[in-house]
């Protein structure tokens, strides 16, 4: 059985011009120790099912269709306090921002050992231990001293191994990294997305890893979700869709990201931008920029179908099975 | 640019206008829209008040005294042609209400621009400029802070009492009384636009426009001033407010308009020597329009902060 | 090099951290300097690009600040075209300073958003007084706008109108309307989309060619860099620490930062590599360490690197700051192997 599994997830923001979906109809699921990929561009809605799975989305916004299921049982319509229970012991959050993710006026070990005493029944000491013990799995040096610095005392790289360490220390079955590695330096990046890794490996956690970068998605993720227009529009192992896409825009994204090694005179581009939430053409929200488009693109909506591992979301794709 | 454009662009302005956040935020605001329809009707009580009144209570030779005190006119002993009562000099209430509304929004509205001219100006100046200039102002701005406004304003008033000639001094009470208000309230003008105006400074459209060869004249004027003069409106509105209960409390305390030309808050203060000989009506209608004044401008001024908020949204 | 058009030598850049000075007399502290920009020389030649990279607090986008004239050089010289640059500010509408021009990183922080597009655009022109005639002017700003791939209506609308590729476009379009030889691109690309990252860097290629402008294009991202540059220069801690052609850089890193940087690119061709080794952080610049800014960090760390810092010397068809590969103690072999 899954981990987690969404189904049909639609979430949907009133405004002032009738309701606008920032996703629409998403489906995924995820296996222990698995790291998903969810991949796209600013406003694909990569977040927002982030946002919807750990139970935060922001008001007004609604799930409005679909279903949430971690380990069979049904997340999306509990309650606040109860979801708050479940945040941080069954599902854990890294977010981009190091800095913000921690509390500026409590030490380190303070924040760490709050955790880990809210969800396990574990005494002070022992809980201190178990933080001095996330803080060396993490890659802290001399974590029997640093326990007891302030986030500001950390560099930024350093920081985020902290916010690594509070997101797991529960010992949740998943985690949420939404951009993790996104506000620091390249040289750091590659530090912490080969710690994702070791930890996902070790503790058997599943990661649902949100991120704007090719990449880090091809160094890190197992299987990828592409996004568009609050779409899943490709979904499948990392090394099958990003060596052999078949979504066209897949296609078109990854060969317009430049590549070392690769001058070519002019780079593979997609025309066009993608289409504001509110203002998605019917059918196939990537026809207008789609250099495969038919008639049908048009007016109908391609549905997620394929295989066992590998799902598309294109009218080309149905006609000439794979 | 041609006619035919320029309307366009007008007509273009005002569809967007129409059509912006805060035209639908105002549609969907009962506070917004009561409090513009209350303060619509206050204006304009205050703009025609040579129509709308029954006589001119500055003037002695429309006063029959032999209808003095007399109650409103639904209360036994009322006469029609009072319609809110008279007061000892058989001033009519409604007209002198109508009146004195009218000099109380022009203290509010004239002290109002003169402390959002002088803060923009020194806001402006001191957040591009930075270094001795802003410090120099901000150093007034906390002096001036560290007293109460009252306080500030009874100076200036005791000062200009002074210096002009005691017959001038009926005359010479409006401007006064702006001066006095408008000097107390710029602060708050210059706080938020140097602030506003040191993150806009850093921003790379001005840094652009340095690049180009934009004077700092140019850059503040035409840049910056545009990009913050969205929170000034909100303290603006909410400041017509307190400029007006502040011209009422001068007046109140005796400092204010006279009482051959009384303003809200020289009938408060008027009406409220003859409450005890039970005449109430003198001060309580003058009173009245002052606080359904002061509350629609601060619900509308709430309203509006609310709104160019987007975080709040 | 045959026609430098920007020379840039011993460039200097510090920022006075100090408390202020009778908070300095009563607490007894010392003055304090961060050196953002600490001895810079490269030449670019005409019509060629040359890249800055680097991490953050390396100080390539103070260069491109100093090269504008948005902060003066505490020290050193800037030459552009035989005029020297290190002394004029920015804002004086003087004859060079028209020649250069500036696309910025943040599409929605570089146009008013009061302004329309049209106003945007024009601004140069009328400050500059290449197009002093409103109707002339306007007719300018309608050819850019086609010319950058937009239509000349959009001159009417607000900079909000537009999606983040397009408002690069509106800011290249500011950019060339003085027709500048030489534009300073500060991390470009770095705010978009990835498909819309390559529209940009194409419609950047295409100008230069149909142009011959000259670009000092800054970013730290070196999969771009590698696209669009002639010469790459790697920045640390205020230094240059290598400057070669962008084929050298890629195919023979000399310098153990470039090596490192190089490594640990994230590539969607190279899955799954293991990387979780003390590669360190970038030391705070306030306080970098003495010597060679990269010893800390580097794997031919040795005494002389700890406590002189290296000359920026040619090696081969590169310059290189290394004392290490001076030395020839970089075998890249013996490096893999420690990495």
């Amino acid at each position: 059985m899954a981990l987690l599994s969404v189904e049909n997830l639609t979430v949907a923001f009133p405004g002032r011009r009738g309701s606008v979906n920032a996703i629409e109809d998403v489906s995924l699921s995820i296996s222990p120790g698995e790291i998903l990929g969810m991949v796209g561009e600013s406003g694909a809605g990569k977040s927002m099912t982030g946002a919807a799975i750990i139970g935060l989305i922001e008001p007004p916004g609604r799930i409005v269709k679909g279903g949430i299921l971690l380990e069979g049982q049904r997340i999306d319509t509990l309650r606040p306090e109860e979801m708050r229970r479940i945040r941080g012991r069954r599902i854990g959050a890294i977010f981009q921002d190091p800095l913000t993710s921690l509390n500026p006026v409590l030490t380190v070990g303070e924040q760490l050992i709050e955790t880990i005493q809210t969800h396990l029944r574990l005494s002070k000491a022992e809980a201190r231990e178990r933080a001095i013990d996330w803080l060396r799995r993490v890659g802290i040096p001399a974590p029997e001293a640093r326990i007891d610095t302030y986030p500001h005392q950390y560099s930024g790289g350093m920081r985020q191994r902290v916010v690594i360490a509070l997101a797991l220390c529960a010992e949740p079955r998943l985690v949420i990294a939404d951009e993790p590695t996104t506000a620091l330096d390249v040289s750091v990046q590659a530090q912490i997305i080969a710690l994702l890794r070791k930890l996902a490996r070790e503790t058997g956690v599943a990661v649902i890893l949100v991120t704007h970068d090719m990449g880090v998605i091809a160094e890190t993720a197992d299987r990828v979700a592409v996004m568009y227009a609050g779409r899943i529009v490709e979904v499948g192992p990392v090394a099958e869709v990003l060596t052999a896409p078949r979504h066209p825009y897949t296609r078109g994204l990854m060969a317009s990201i430049p590549r070392i090694g690769a001058r070519p005179d002019v780079l593979p581009q997609i025309e066009g931008a993608m289409p504001r939430p509110d203002a998605r053409p019917g059918g196939c929200a990537f026809a207008p920029r789609c250099p495969h488009r038919m008639d049908i693109c048009g007016h109908t909506r391609p549905d997620l179908n394929g295989g066992a591992t590998l799902s598309v979301a294109c009218h080309l794709t149905e006609e000439v099975p794979a | 640019m041609t006619d035919t454009t320029q309307s366009r662009t007008t007509a273009s302005t005002l569809a967007r206008l129409l059509d912006s956040d805060i035209a639908w935020n105002f549609r969907h605001s009962w506070t917004a829209r009561i409090s513009s329809v209350l303060i619509l009707i206050l204006f304009a009580a205050a703009l025609f008040a040579p129509m709308l009144a029954t006589q001119n209570p500055y003037d002695i030779s429309q006063l029959l005294l032999l209808d003095s005190e007399l109650p409103p006119a639904w209360v036994e002993g009322g006469d029609p042609r009072y319609l809110l009562g008279t007061d000892e000099q058989a001033r009519d209430v409604y007209s002198s209400i109508l009146y004195g509304l009218r000099l109380s929004l022009i203290v509010g509205f004239a002290s109002v621009a003169l402390a959002a001219v002088v803060g923009i100006s020194l806001g402006l100046l001191g957040g591009f400029v930075g270094g001795m200039v802003d410090g120099a102002i901000m150093r007034v701005a906390d002096i001036l802070l560290s007293f109460p406004a009252i306080l500030v304003a009874l100076l200036v008033n005791g000062i200009a009492r002074g210096v002009l000639p005691p017959d001038r001094h009926a005359d010479a009470a409006i401007w006064v009384l702006i001066l006095a208000i408008g000097l107390t309230n710029w602060v708050q003008y210059a706080r938020t636009v140097r602030g506003s105006t040191m993150v806009e400074r850093q921003k790379e459209y001005v840094q652009a426009a340095r690049i180009n060869g934009v004077s700092g004249m140019g850059i503040m004027m035409n840049h910056i001033l545009p990009n913050v003069l969205g929170p000034v409106l909100v303290i603006a509105t909410i400041n017509l407010g307190m400029a007006v209960l502040t011209e009422a409390t001068l007046s109140f305390l005796g400092v204010g308009m006279p009482a051959t030309q009384p303003s809200l808050g020289t009938l408060i203060r008027i009406g409220n020597e003859y409450l005890f000989s039970g005449i109430w009506w003198v001060v309580i209608f003058p009173s009245v329009v002052l606080v359904a004044l002061v509350l629609a401008v601060n619900l509308l001024g709430d309203w509006l902060r609310d709104a160019l908020n987007p975080k709040l949204r | 090099m045959r026609d430098p058009i920007l020379t840039v030598s011993g460039l200097k850049k510090s920022f006075d951290l100090s408390q202020p000075f009778v908070t300095r007399l009563m607490k007894g502290g010392e003055r304090r300097y961060v050196h953002a920009v600490d001895g810079v020389d490269f030449s670019i030649e005409r019509g060629t690009t040359l890249s800055l990279v680097g991490e953050s607090g390396c100080g390539k986008s103070t260069v491109a600040k100093l090269l504008m004239g948005l902060t003066r050089p505490t020290g050193g010289s800037i030459r552009f075209d035989g005029h020297e640059l290190a002394g004029i500010r920015a804002g004086q509408p003087s004859v060079v300073r028209r020649r250069m021009q500036m696309i910025f990183q943040d599409p929605y922080a570089s146009l008013n958003p009061r302004w329309r597009v049209a106003r945007i655009i024009g601004e140069p022109m009328k400050s500059f007084a290449t197009h002093p005639d409103p109707v002339a002017r306007r007719k300018e700003v309608d050819r850019l706008l086609e010319f950058v791939g937009l239509s000349a209506a959009d001159g009417e609308k607000f900079p909000h109108e537009f999606s983040g590729g397009q408002r690069q476009r509106i800011s290249i379009a500011r950019a060339i309307s003085t027709k500048p030889e030489f534009l300073v691109c500060d991390e470009p690309t770095s705010a978009l989309d990835v498909s819309v990252q390559a529209q940009i860097l194409n419609l950047m290629r295409e100008l230069q060619k149909e142009l011959g402008l000259t670009y000092l294009f800054i970013s730290h991202d070196l999969a771009v860099v590698n696209y669009i540059s002639d010469q790459i220069g790697v920045m640390y801690l205020g230094r240059l620490v290598e400057l070669a052609s962008a084929e050298r850089i890629f195919s023979t890193p000399q310098h153990p930062y470039t090596r490192l940087l190089l490594e640990t690119v994230p590539d969607i061709t190279m899955a799954h590599r293991d990387m979780d080794r003390p590669a360190g952080e970038v030391p705070n610049p306030i306080t970098p360490p003495p010597g060679c800014h990269f010893n800390p960090r580097c794997p031919l760390v040795n005494d002389r690197c700890r406590a002189e810092a290296p000359a920026f010397r040619v090696h081969g068809d590169a310059q290189v700051r290394c004392h290490a590969v001076q030395e020839g103690r970089s075998d890249p072999k013996k490096l893999r192997k420690v990495g």
